[in-house]
């Protein structure tokens, strides 16, 4: 049995507002975050003595960089290059370095800037086995990818564009109350069933937007947030794994099946004691893949579970609760905290729209980086409230 | 820039290219491709197919992953068709059909979709030239032995002369001749070049096509060409050449073969790029007969051999760019003519090099050797260019 991280708690949540476009670079947005953490902590700067930074657009700077541009002497410094799996990474590593006592108060930011030609950029150059084998067949991206898995999720479950649309319909009511999500108005079936195809059968709100914006979180101890009067949740458990089943013809399963138990284990709880849960949701299908692998219902039958379950706020299964990146947008690797930024914030009691009455466990999950025809890295922690 | 024929204030499509970076492995694809075969990586160690292209062995780490041909056979995954992409090539040519293949040797592959090929189903991949010169997958229905030419958004993929303009360079040799009638033969209009009408040669009463002027060693008769039909040529097929046996006049040699490919791509072959992109027939290759002696020098032929070495070295510099065109090298061993009477056979006929042309463009491959001579040569050289060289 892998040792709990006790002791160890997640504060101070920041949401730098998204913004379609923005004429400043990564830098400047990661800084915003960091800022926004110092502040809300009320430290100085150079008591960020731990630094963990996830981005796309850095160029070619690193954490390593930003130390010299930020002016911070961290004793510990991690990049974790994992898109959508950032947060769930960072808090995995950053936890055990404070458990440790390589560093006090680790500050974990992931941030983006966007620019009318970046994303196409970034798709243009994102990987060796992208640009030799994923690009050349017709440019599509991402929508491209995920086209093929919702096409063979499809023909393997059943499932219909209308259940793709439960997802992205009941996000776009969460993302009403959250004024921080670029896409809130209101979003109906027939809305979503009559948008073009992109990418058959993705259709457009299917797909998130890109654009700019940062999160961060801090992680420290417990008797730390305690002197620091900082509101916080405690990281029960964590999981992380990278290329699973990679003999499987196509993506119909991330890498929560295989460690699921022990996150669970872990937590000393179970998937219907989890009170909130935040996939990342670049694409409903994915969110589908995440309901079975976490254990919320058996492989294949996460058509038959959105048709059920009711995943608004005010429902009764929670999930994404600031309306996910298909209603916020997807400001790079920081769609890889948007859900653990706002899980901390209902668990604290401290939601900026709706507020989640009485919730004691949020489950974050990751998954990101398509590197050619598949999702690599599947992760999830378990968050709990004081 | 050229105009529409028809109305010059509508602009034609942009030749342009589909996404052309690649690792330099990857290029082991394009090698594939442009031989007409269907190779992969395979661990020398464990035998393990590998794809997309690695510097290690996906099953077990090993280095020496070796360039060959494994099955063709597959089943379609999955299938999508692109209709929003951020590639403008590909914006001038969506709806794109494509899908993910289960190859019978075990690797995933994206690949472009005939448009009959259904999921689940099995399906026949080849390797093609895309109009980048990158060696792309492509999956077929397994049953349909037309296949290339059944899907009309796979004509990116090949050259076929059905239902296009060719000029053929030099009409006054019986293979400029040969191919010239084979390539109306399938389907093609054509322009027969004659350097100086007035001098008598064979065949010259039953000529095919459409003859007209062209002398490829006056820069002048060129641009005179390509002011008259550059803006209606859509294939050029050079069979202008030094092809003779021993030695002879240098620069008479250089001229009819180095000099003349290089007029060609200064003053005409421009005009078809430009139109390389537009129409359902666009304008797509520049063929280009090449003395195999030029790969790999013959003692006994040592001017022909250095012409043709001068030749390859352009055209093969020029691919690049030249694209979306193809410029296809037709390698040809010593011609079956009055100059190679001595020399015992197997020599390249004309019905050879025309019937290989006809082959190479409907195909789409870019080197292609024709006769016996000639495909054992570039077969050694494949095997082992060093010591073919040495030898």
């Amino acid at each position: 049995m892998r040792q709990g991280y006790d002791g160890i708690v997640v504060a101070a949540p920041v949401t730098i507002p998204y913004a379609r476009y923005s004429v400043h670079g990564a830098h400047h947005w990661l800084g915003r975050a960091l800022h926004g953490l110092v502040q809300a902590a009320h430290l100085a700067p150079k008591d960020l003595d731990g630094l963990c930074v996830s981005s796309f657009t850095l160029g070619n700077d690193t954490a390593i960089g930003l130390t010299q541009h930020f002016g911070l002497s961290p004793r510990w410094l991690d990049h974790i290059p994992m898109g959508g799996a950032s947060g769930v990474v960072a808090l995995r590593r950053a936890a055990r370095a404070v458990q440790a006592g390589d560093a006090d108060i680790v500050a974990c930011v992931a941030g983006d800037t966007n620019a009318p030609d970046s994303f196409r950029a970034t798709v243009a150059g994102f990987s060796r086995f992208a640009i030799d084998a994923a690009l050349p067949y017709g440019a599509g991206g991402p929508n491209a990818a995920f086209a093929l898995l919702t096409d063979a999720y499809m023909r393997a479950t059943g499932a219909t564009r209308e259940d793709f649309g439960r997802i992205a319909v009941s996000q776009r009511d969460n993302a009403r109350g959250f004024p921080h999500a670029l896409l809130r108005s209101a979003l109906t079936m027939d809305q979503y069933l009559a948008a073009r195809m992109v990418t058959d059968p993705v259709a457009l709100f299917d797909c998130v937007m890109p654009c700019a914006g940062a999160e961060g979180v801090l992680v420290m101890r417990e008797s730390t947030a305690k002197n620091l009067g900082l509101a916080y949740a405690y990281l029960r458990a964590a999981i992380e794994r990278h290329n699973a089943f990679p003999d499987d013809p196509i993506q119909l399963r991330g890498g929560w099946a295989m460690d699921r138990d022990e996150l669970y284990d872990m937590a000393a709880t179970t998937p219907d004691r989890i009170g909130l849960l935040q996939t990342y949701d670049d694409y409903p299908v994915i969110v589908m893949l995440q309901l079975e692998g976490l254990g919320f219902c058996a492989p294949g039958e996460g058509p038959e579970f959105v048709r059920t379950h009711d995943l608004r706020l005010a429902g009764d299964f929670p999930h994404n609760s600031s309306g996910g990146q298909l209603s916020g947008g997807q400001a790079g690797a920081a769609g890889g905290y948007l859900g653990l930024t706002d899980a901390l914030r209902q668990l604290t009691g401290a939601a900026i729209g709706r507020q989640i009455a009485g919730l004691q466990r949020a489950l974050v999950s990751g998954f990101g980086m398509i590197n050619y025809d598949r999702g690599l890295c599947s992760g999830a922690v378990i968050l709990e409230a004081v | 820039m050229i105009r529409h024929p028809g109305n010059p204030t509508i602009l034609p499509a942009a030749p342009l290219v589909p996404p052309a970076a690649r690792s330099r492995t990857a290029g082991g694809l394009a090698v594939a491709a442009s031989q007409g075969r269907f190779a992969l990586q395979v661990c020398a160690d464990c035998g393990r197919s590998q794809y997309p292209p690695r510097e290690a062995c996906v099953g077990c780490l090993g280095a020496r992953l070796n360039w060959r041909d494994v099955p063709t056979g597959g089943v379609l995954s999955a299938a999508s068709t692109v209709r929003i992409s951020s590639d403008p090539y590909f914006r001038q040519h969506t709806p794109w059909r494509m899908g993910s293949v289960r190859l019978d040797c075990g690797v995933d592959a994206m690949v472009h979709l005939h448009r009959d090929c259904a999921v689940g189903g099995r399906v026949s991949m080849v390797l093609k030239l895309d109009k980048a010169g990158q060696g792309v997958m492509v999956a077929l229905p397994e049953t349909d032995i037309n296949a290339m030419q059944s899907d009309p958004k796979f004509r990116a993929f090949t050259c076929d002369p059905a239902g296009r303009r060719v000029l053929v360079t030099d009409g006054r040799t019986t293979f400029g001749q040969a191919a010239a009638r084979a390539l109306i033969a399938a389907g093609a209009e054509v322009f027969l070049g004659i350097a100086a009408p007035w001098h008598p040669f064979p065949g010259q009463n039953d000529l095919p096509g459409t003859p007209m002027t062209l002398d490829l060693t006056d820069g002048i008769s060129v641009q005179n060409a390509a002011a008259a039909i550059g803006a209606r040529v859509d294939i050029i097929v050079n069979t202008s050449g030094y092809f003779r046996p021993g030695a002879g006049d240098a620069r008479a040699a250089m001229e009819v073969s180095y000099f003349a490919a290089l007029r060609l791509a200064q003053l005409f072959v421009p005009a078809l790029q430009a139109r390389a992109g537009d129409g359902t027939h666009p304008a797509c290759a520049w063929v280009n007969m090449i003395g195999i002696n030029g790969l790999v020098p013959d003692p006994a032929a040592s001017l022909a051999s250095a012409a043709n070495a001068a030749t390859l070295a352009l055209v093969r510099a020029l691919r690049p760019t030249m694209r979306p065109l193809k410029l296809i090298n037709a390698f040809v061993g010593p011609l079956d003519d009055q100059w190679h009477q001595a020399l015992p056979p197997p020599k390249t006929s004309t019905a050879q090099f025309a019937q290989a042309v006809i082959a190479a463009l409907r195909d789409g491959v870019e080197d292609i050797a024709v006769g016996d001579i000639a495909r054992h040569i570039l077969a050694q050289w494949h095997d082992n260019a060093a010591i073919t060289l040495h030898a």
